[in-house]
């Protein structure tokens, strides 16, 4: 792990810009003998402004290919908000206003040019609360193959839907109701309804915002281990208020405090030897 | 914790003392006498306003039965219409089968008639025993023979409504007790009509011409059927105009517009309109439409144009609350799967919102249809005996049919007029029941 002891902050990182290998490269083998992970998404001085707020300042983060990267931090340190630029879910807030550079392999996400229709098909995203569309539990899974124009004809169709919801861990509790409502499930079922339909368009990301802040624990160990199963195709990055489910899913760790991105490495060094005294608060649970 | 249970009851039953912890808050004395009245106080507050409603209830469901039951009380009679039926000789003599429309069924009708009354020879009586039957038997016949030619030379039975001093005669709302000066039918005529009676020959059925026919000079044959159809064709062209225009302008306002000043005052504007006079749509309808335009006067079309300004608004303000109760995270959902702006509406808020939206179209539709003022100016309140064919022939609405009739001095109007407003409110809440249903049918929960 390259950025293994990283203290992320303003300035660090002056060749901000479209390489995302190059600090690899320089740190990389001594920490992770394996492997060297590519970088996925690279995010340098990224800063959101909500009208006069500023809610996310200098933020400089890798996430890395078929790894699970967790955000914590306390409510309101800008976490959800730096998920939501990387797909530009924040586009559709009037006021906010973001500016850096986040690449998604080396595509400037925030290129005028680029397609957000295409930049959200390639970066999937599941919701805090289960939002199954009110409609069948096939329809919900079929909705973005349809829209994207993915599959060709109606068997093509069902093989995504079916693969979709096998993946999601889903098929085997739904497989003889497929044309009931989707807002008819548990609420742990319409979250693996949603990580269906998310994967059913084939993302390379897939960001969760507190995905399991909704359910109970039972439903929540089915996503967990959902997500354990999906890094191997995907690259996922998590926003979590649990710090043992950070612990329990994610090889990476970033820790977000009042908008600054205070502190991001390997999952087990964040948890057992932080760097800053911030975290070592936050997760000894002395704030939060 | 477990200490402080006992105390909790004993200051329930008014044995408190003050703390004896020190670091404890002051207990209150919830049974003292100043905290009993004010418990009682509030209850008063309570029943006292739970009076205030239930009395506001009672005097809108009082006001409400006043209006049903008169106008159920006068225009009930106009349900049912007298009628007389008698035989019909069409006289070979008098009518040219070349050219039946042609022949002279006044002489025809009259004979006919009179022939019920051997006795009566004098003309002038003669023409008062006419008088029994409404101004329109000879078209009646003609009409019948015209469609027949067959029936020349033969004895037809025809059934017509008898004249409308007649009606009001047999409905009992004209006395007969009153000097003879008083009234408008004469004792002659009087014993004519009974002696009709006892043969059989009136009857009281349904009137089915108040619905089937339009707009008559003589109360008896004055139907709503004009009014309906006019009514139809405008209510048409205001949907059609204000559905897909008040749709757009608030998909627009809320899911594209940015939200600022101009967004503020395009909102208050459109919030004023709503509360604008109907009559000044009315004059905007008769400088723009009918003066600049040069559209056709009195015609649905214009005034479907002029009631889709009205109820644009309307439409606007449902659509836009409709669409704000789709919950952002419908939108989230599909814009995470990649949809664009336009699917995210039209495959998913659209829908949603649709049992609002069309709620909202039928409450605006129901208003429409009862709207008077701007129909009259621009001049759907002709005078017009035939259902109009399209929406650029002339017609009236049901509002102004009931406004003409209103005006008019005949007796048989009065009783018209109510039942005309009871077949308008009858439409109103037919319309906001399918609104009513809609919603429940559609109700959506998240």
């Amino acid at each position: 792990m390259p950025n293994a002891t990283q203290t992320a902050s303003a300035g660090q990182m002056p060749d901000a810009g479209g390489q995302p290998n190059v600090p690899e490269a320089s740190a990389g083998a001594a920490a992770r003998p394996a492997v060297a992970a590519r970088v996925k998404i690279h995010a340098r001085d990224v800063n959101v402004h909500y009208g006069e707020k500023h809610a996310l300042k200098h933020v400089d983060l890798d996430v890395n290919e078929h790894e699970v990267t967790a955000l914590i931090g306390p409510s309101g340190c800008g976490k959800s908000t730096f998920l939501r630029c990387m797909n530009r879910m924040n586009d559709v807030i009037d006021n906010c206003q973001v500016t850096g550079s986040i690449t998604l392999d080396g595509t400037d996400v925030y290129d005028p040019s680029l397609d957000v229709v295409q930049l959200r098909a390639r970066v999937g995203m599941v919701f805090q609360k289960p939002n199954p569309f009110p409609k069948s539990i096939y329809e919900n899974v079929a909705y973005g193959p349809r829209i994207h124009g993915i599959a060709r004809g109606k068997s093509e169709l069902d093989e995504i839907v079916h693969r979709s919801l096998t993946r999601a861990g889903l098929l085997k509790e739904v497989n003889d109701r497929l044309n009931e409502p989707g807002t008819g499930l548990s609420g742990g079922q319409q979250q693996r309804l949603c990580i269906a339909r998310a994967i059913a368009v084939n993302p390379e990301v897939i960001l969760m915002d507190e995905p399991c802040s909704a359910l109970d624990p039972i439903a929540t160990a089915k996503i967990e281990e959902l997500i354990d199963e999906l890094r191997e195709n995907y690259t996922i990055v998590i926003v979590t208020h649990s710090m043992q489910q950070a612990a329990r899913v994610s090889q990476r760790t970033a820790f977000f405090h009042l908008g600054d991105l205070v502190e991001v490495g390997d999952t087990e060094q964040i948890f057992t030897n932080p760097k800053d005294s911030r975290t070592q608060g936050y997760i000894t649970g002395r704030f939060g | 914790m477990t200490d402080t249970s006992p105390q909790i009851a004993s200051a329930q039953l008014g044995t408190s003392a003050p703390g004896t912890q020190s670091g404890e808050p002051p207990r209150f004395d919830w049974n003292a006498p100043e905290m009993r009245r004010g418990f009682a106080a509030r209850h008063r507050a309570n029943t006292r306003l739970q009076i205030y409603g239930l009395s506001a209830i009672a005097l809108a469901v009082l006001l409400i039965a006043i209006l049903v039951g008169s106008l159920v009380a006068t225009g009930y009679q106009s349900f049912v219409q007298t009628h007389v039926t008698f035989e019909v000789f069409v006289d070979p003599a008098k009518v040219d089968a070349a050219d039946p429309a042609k022949g002279n069924f006044r002489l025809i009708v009259r004979d006919s008639f009179a022939a019920q009354f051997p006795d009566v020879t004098n003309p002038r009586d003669l023409r008062s025993l006419t008088d029994v039957m409404t101004a329109d038997a000879p078209f009646i016949v003609r009409d019948r023979v015209v469609a027949d030619p067959s029936l020349i030379g033969q004895r037809v039975e025809v059934t017509m409504p008898v004249s409308d001093a007649f009606d009001q005669l047999q409905k009992g709302v004209t006395p007969r007790d009153v000097p003879e000066t008083q009234r408008k039918v004469n004792d002659k005529q009087i014993a004519w009509f009974d002696t009709l009676a006892e043969r059989g020959q009136i009857t009281v059925p349904f009137n089915t011409a108040l619905f089937l026919s339009a707009d008559s000079r003589f109360p008896e044959l004055a139907g709503l059927a004009g009014a309906i159809v006019g009514s139809f064709y405008a209510l048409l062209v205001c949907f059609l105009i204000s559905f897909p225009v008040g749709i757009a302008a608030a998909v627009y306002l809320e899911e594209f517009a940015r939200k600022g000043r101009w967004s503020d005052i395009l909102e208050v504007n459109i919030n004023n309109l709503a509360a604008v006079p109907s009559v000044v749509f009315g004059l905007l309808g008769l400088a723009v439409f009918l003066g600049f335009f040069g559209l056709p006067r009195s015609t649905p079309l214009v005034g479907g144009m002029v009631l889709a300004l009205m109820t644009l608004p309307t439409i606007i303000i449902a659509t836009r609350s409709a669409l704000k109760a789709v919950p952002p995270s419908i939108r989230e959902a599909a814009l995470g799967v990649g949809a664009s702006k336009h699917q995210v509406v039209l495959h998913h808020v659209l829908p949603l919102a649709m049992p609002g939206i069309l709620t909202g179209t039928i409450i605006g539709m129901a208003q429409a249809l009862g709207e008077t003022a701007p129909l009259l100016l621009i001049g759907m309140n002709a005078f017009i005996t035939s259902p109009p064919g399209g929406i650029l022939e002339s017609a009236t609405a049901l509002p102004t049919q009931i406004f003409i009739w209103a005006d008019s001095p005949e007796r048989g109007f009065v009783s018209r007029t109510s039942a005309a407003i009871l077949v308008l409110i009858g439409f109103l809440i037919a319309m906001n029941l399918v609104a009513v249903i809609l919603r429940k049918r559609f109700e959506r929960r998240w």
